[in-house]
């Protein structure tokens, strides 16, 4: 992270409901092209965005209550880095899950409604980390934007 | 969640009136195309062109709405923007759709 990285205006909390998970979603994305995410990354970004933070509301939270998501982002010339911050319960195995894709090869009863998050994620960012520290879940991604997807 | 619903000839066209189908919409938007595909039409084309993004759990209500349909109806998507495009591109769920870069595109081609 340089100092030439745009940070403080790109910080954002909300609860880790769906609804606001939605419009917080919405509200980052928007600030992030403003302040200079390149158009042909801005896509890739919501959609790996979305999907982590998705599954910090239905899997962190699944069974307790809902406390604040924060997220950080640094927004540099060649790459985007975005810190996702729960006090959710810890991912299975305290490590970032593979990435299959659930198949589409299959009868119409059988399609899978599920199971792509994870992809999608693996598939738009360039580089994943996951810790947990002192209660909190700590989400690492980042996006360089020479990688075209 | 808004749909709303017309025919043109045999094709049963359902508009999505929201700018996001994600995981805080998904049910209501499989509950809604519920309802709005009880007509029995044979063949539904759902308009997505004002739909700005889509994530996983909303492909996954497009999905289960596709699902639920009687015996002999079939949905196909018309208008995605490429945000929506690439996601269903990305699941390979453009596989498994018939995916018409407008609704005349998809209203011409008929069900063949």
């Amino acid at each position: 992270m340089g100092a030439n990285c745009k940070q403080d205006c790109l910080n954002l909390s909300f609860p880790a409901t769906q609804v606001q998970a939605s419009e917080g979603i919405a509200i980052l994305s928007a600030r992030l092209e403003k302040h200079g995410l390149p158009e042909s990354k801005a896509d890739d970004v919501r959609i790996a965005l979305t999907e982590a933070i998705n599954n910090v509301v239905e899997h962190a939270y699944a069974e307790i209550s809902p406390t604040d998501i924060r997220i950080n982002c640094s927004l540099c010339a060649k790459e985007l880095i975005v810190q996702i911050f729960d006090s959710g319960d810890p991912m299975p195995g305290l490590r970032v899950p593979s990435s299959h894709p659930a198949p589409v090869d299959t009868d119409l009863e059988n399609l899978p409604e599920g199971g792509f998050g994870w992809y999608l994620i693996h598939r738009l960012s360039s580089d994943i980390q996951y810790e947990r520290k002192d209660g909190v879940n700590l989400l690492y991604l980042r996006f360089n934007f020479d990688t075209p997807h | 969640m808004g749909l709303s619903s017309g025919t043109t000839g045999e094709t049963q066209v359902i508009s999505v009136h929201c700018d996001r189908i994600d995981a805080a919409r998904a049910i209501q938007f499989k509950e809604a195309m519920r309802a709005e595909t009880q007509t029995g039409a044979k063949r539904i084309v759902l308009d997505l062109s004002s739909v700005e993004f889509i994530d996983s759990s909303g492909l996954g209500a497009i999905v289960a709405s596709m699902k639920q349909l009687g015996d002999g109806q079939r949905l196909d998507l018309a208008g995605p923007r490429p945000i929506v495009e690439k996601v269903f591109r990305l699941t390979r769920m453009d596989t498994v759709f018939r995916l018409f870069a407008s609704l005349d595109e998809a209203i011409c081609a008929g069900a063949d």
